[in-house]
């Protein structure tokens, strides 16, 4: 990275990565529709257009890395990309507060009143206990067991709050510039990220061939899988970032002083730890 | 002061021409990767005016079916299509990307920045829009035809619809996405790109309802991504959400869509705030009465927003300590909207009033957005609302508050502006020819709705008794009249663009700010290098 900054704001040449990756969501939106209606090849639009997506990504990011190793980010460009970041992780906090109101409203509100007197015509009998698959399952007699907190989850629990001080113990390295440091930490934080999601995907088998639990396992399924198979995927993408940076951090790029693309993985890896500490709680362990 | 600009920019070394002085490239594939926060304005703006006349379009159809009781040229499930399509490509199509398009255009040049902060994801903000627009505008052709449950989605409805739903579905997720970026860049230029000299309490008022409405974006529409989420996954997953037998709760979809949803009326209306505070003050030759308790009502606006979602669900069966909460909170809101209004006014009091098309339009607003005010406030009262609750009275009420308030508020500020954009004085006789027609036809439309809602007219529904026929036939009169009105902005619009009376730098002699210190029009790089602020460009008086 060139030592000078640029004195003025850099603004971008033309570019026809947007367009692209527009294409690429038409034709995802487009294959999505398909396939879940059941319409032939519409899985294979699907793939064809998260292909041009990853291109576009590709083509992106790596446009923004050379510009950023050429030496066009002055310090007011990198003040940008802070408050940027911060604000693109508070939309995703958003977006999981959605998914934990529903698991708080279904568990406060809507679970105890189906199991109340003023429902008994329509669901009598229902006992309202969490976890439920909710009436209509219970009526039928349909069995399902439900996660524990100890076990899997609280592994994955120790695994994470590792791996965001494995995390810290890089981002120390790479401010004292010693590069062996920032490196390895990156390497035991992407394994640990790895091997979390490992136990989860085991953690889906068994729930599905060993437990019952489904996602169409009731609003206990719902709430389970949607709120911790979107975190996987956050910690999915988290992993993929890192694995980024720790290609970047050993070709050498980032200073001690300009690193934002390290701080900024690294402030979403630990949102997605914070997260997984919310669903730990109130998903796995309440 | 260009000289003096252009000047400076000789100075400078290759390397920076090189990022800096490359125009668009030629033909359609400029538009295509133009990362100009002018050029993307200007995309946003053709894009919103298109798609409101295509939501224009299918209002008509409404109407048309309005005109007399009985069903005559749509089947009930292809009016429920209009309907649903009307209002989703009026919301996020016309009226959200208009703002979109004056904030690209305007706060760059209003804070002395050379462009958006984040120049190329500008670019696909926008170019995000046309995809969205062609999935809702395609599911009108697919079997089952369009989502056909009003724009607010609600299940049992919405799970159970064709493959339309999910079109609207992704529709709004991509959506999301566009809104998201296209915040997330106003924030950051705003907090971060203002020239040296300016203060955020003296920044221009548009910027400030600005910050708070990208604020209001990325705080809500997560929300909505996730409530359409779960839609999708309860329509083709199992999951049971919205299903009672599992457990869930369609009547959690409404909190969810609705947490939203009111959030999403202030994404509309700051932004019209922000533009007649710009425009009355400048046509009043006066300062804007009271900055800094508007900067405060604004951000308290958008605060309170998030508190008061349930007013939409008076008669969902929530607790009466539910509905007595809720209304409180949403009649609270009157408090600083009312701080608005009153230094509007107050900016107007003894001021040498003129009253040209912009300001003709923001007094349009002034008191038609007032009234659809009020008429929320009827709406907000508990025991009015079980009444009223899904009636034409809220048709009428919303209306005022989005046609008469935001698109009034929106051509406020594109007649304001245009000089700006375009170089010429637009047709200054055909611009009152669209505000009088707008306006008139606009109330023969829409105020008859509250006297058709009070005698309990339901909404939604393509048939109805025949005692509510004579108002039917007023509003529907009044609606193509008001549709067709629309055309002479168009006209206004091309001719302008073609040429006129050459616009001096500043065409409106009240009007203040830095935009007004660049030649008209607007040259396509501006503030390369921060301008130097004077007290006189800034506002608030001191
Ligand atoms: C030419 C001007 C317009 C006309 C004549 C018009 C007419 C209508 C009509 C007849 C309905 C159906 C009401 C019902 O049966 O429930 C409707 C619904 C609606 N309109 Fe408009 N409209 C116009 C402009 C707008 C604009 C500019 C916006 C938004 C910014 C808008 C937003 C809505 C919404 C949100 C609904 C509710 C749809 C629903 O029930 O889900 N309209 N409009
Ligand atoms: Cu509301």
């Amino acid at each position: 990275m060139s030592t000078q900054s640029a004195s003025r704001y850099f603004v971008p040449q033309p570019s026809y990565w947007p367009l692209v990756g527009s294409t690429a969501l038409l034709i995802m939106a487009f294959g999505a529709v398909l396939l879940f209606n059941s319409v032939p090849h519409g899985g294979l639009v699907l793939l064809a257009g998260l292909a041009v997506l990853t291109v576009m990504l590709f083509g992106w990011f790596g446009r923004v890395i050379d510009e950023s190793e050429g030496g066009s980010y002055n310090l007011q460009v990198d003040q940008s990309f802070r408050w940027s970041m911060g604000w693109f992780i508070f939309s995703e906090v958003m977006f999981f507060a959605a998914f934990f109101g529903a698991l708080f409203y279904v568990r406060v509100l809507s679970v105890p009143e189906l199991a109340s007197p003023s429902q008994s015509l329509l669901w009598s009998g229902f006992s309202g206990v969490w976890p439920t698959a909710g009436p209509a399952a219970e009526a039928a007699k349909t069995e399902f067991h439900a996660m524990h907190a100890t076990g899997i989850p609280l592994l994955n629990t120790i695994l994470l709050l590792s791996s965001g001080a494995t995390l810290t113990w890089a981002h120390w390295g790479m401010l004292a510039n010693n590069r062996k440091q920032l490196v390895l930490g990156l390497f035991l934080t992407v394994a640990l990220g790895l091997t979390f999601i490992g136990f989860q995907a085991y953690e889906y088998f068994e729930a599905y061939t060993h437990m019952n639990l489904k996602l169409s396992t009731g609003i206990y399924g719902s709430t389970f899988f949607m709120l911790t198979g979107f975190h996987g995927f956050h910690v999915t993408l988290g992993a993929t970032m890192l694995i980024v940076i720790l290609i970047r951090s050993m070709k050498g790029h980032f200073t001690p002083e300009r690193h934002f693309a390290f701080e900024a993985v690294a402030w979403y890896w630990h949102f997605v730890d914070v997260v997984w500490l919310g669903l730990f709680v109130v998903v796995y362990w309440l | 002061m260009q000289a003096s600009h252009d000047a400076h920019a000789a100075h400078h070394d290759h390397a920076h021409d090189d990022h800096g002085h490359h125009g668009r490239a030629p033909g359609l594939m400029g538009w295509f990767t133009t990362t100009n926060h002018k050029d993307i304005g200007t995309m946003y703006l053709w894009f919103s005016f298109i798609m409101f006349l295509v939501g224009g379009a299918m209002s008509l159809v409404i109407r048309g079916e309005l005109f007399a009781p009985g069903l005559q040229y749509v089947s009930p499930e292809f009016y429920n299509q209009m309907l649903t399509l009307h209002a989703l490509i009026m919301v996020f199509g016309a009226i959200m990307p208009a703002f979109v398009g004056f904030a690209n255009w305007m706060i760059p040049m209003m804070i002395g920045a050379p462009d958006m902060a984040f120049a190329r994801m500008n670019n696909w903000s926008f170019w995000l829009l046309p995809p969205a627009g062609t999935l809702l505008v395609a599911s009108l052709f697919v079997p089952g035809g369009a989502a056909g449950t009003g724009w607010t989605l609600y299940p049992p409805l919405a799970v159970q619809m064709g493959m339309g739903m999910d079109m609207a579905i992704f529709a709004v997720h991509i959506l999301g996405m566009s809104s998201i970026m296209g915040s997330i860049n106003i924030i950051t230029t705003i907090l971060n790109m203002r020239a040296p000299g300016m203060p955020l309490m003296r920044m221009p008022m548009f910027c400030w309802t600005w910050l708070v409405t990208a604020f209001l974006l990325i705080a809500s529409m997560p929300i909505l991504a996730g409530a359409v989420t779960m839609l999708l996954t309860d329509r083709h997953f199992g999951t049971s959400f919205f299903n009672a037998a599992g457990g869930g709760d369609p009547v959690l979809f409404q909190h969810i869509f609705w947490f939203f949803g009111h959030p999403e009326v202030y994404i509309i209306a700051l932004p019209a705030f922000g533009v007649v505070s710009h425009v009355i003050p400048a046509f009043s030759r006066k300062h804007l009465f009271g900055y800094t308790s508007m900067v405060y009502a604004i951000a308290a606006i958008g605060l309170i927003s998030f508190f008061v979602w349930a007013h939409h669900m008076y008669v969902t069966g929530i607790p009466l300590t539910g509905q007595l909460y809720f209304m409180y909170a949403t009649l609270l809101i009157a408090v600083p909207t009312g701080v608005k209004v009153f230094n509007w006014v107050t900016t107007m009091w003894r001021g040498e009033l003129t009253f040209e098309t912009p300001m003709l339009f923001a007094l349009g607003f002034l008191f038609l957005f007032t009234v659809g005010g009020l008429t929320g406030l009827v709406l907000a009262i508990t025991a009015v609302d079980i009444q009223l609750q899904d009636t034409y009275y809220v048709v009428a009420h919303f209306h005022y508050v989005m046609v008469a308030g935001a698109l009034f508020s929106a051509y406020a500020g594109a007649y304001y502006w245009l000089p700006k954009w375009t170089g010429f004085m637009y047709d200054e006789a055909l611009g009152k020819l669209h505000f009088w027609t707008s306006i008139v036809f606009f109330n023969v439309a829409f105020f008859p709705q509250h006297f058709l809602g009070l005698a309990g007219m339901p909404r939604r529904i393509p048939d109805y008794a025949t005692q509510f026929a004579d108002f039917n036939v007023i509003s529907s009169i009044g609606a193509f009249g008001f549709g067709f009105s629309q055309l002479i902005f168009l006209w206004v619009v091309l001719k302008n663009i073609k040429g006129g009376e050459t616009a001096p730098a500043k065409p409106w002699d009240g009007a203040t700010g830095l935009e007004w210190t660049l030649p008209s029009p607007a040259p396509y790089h501006t503030f390369e290098d921060a301008p130097v602020i004077k007290d006189e460009h800034l506002a608030a008086a001191h």
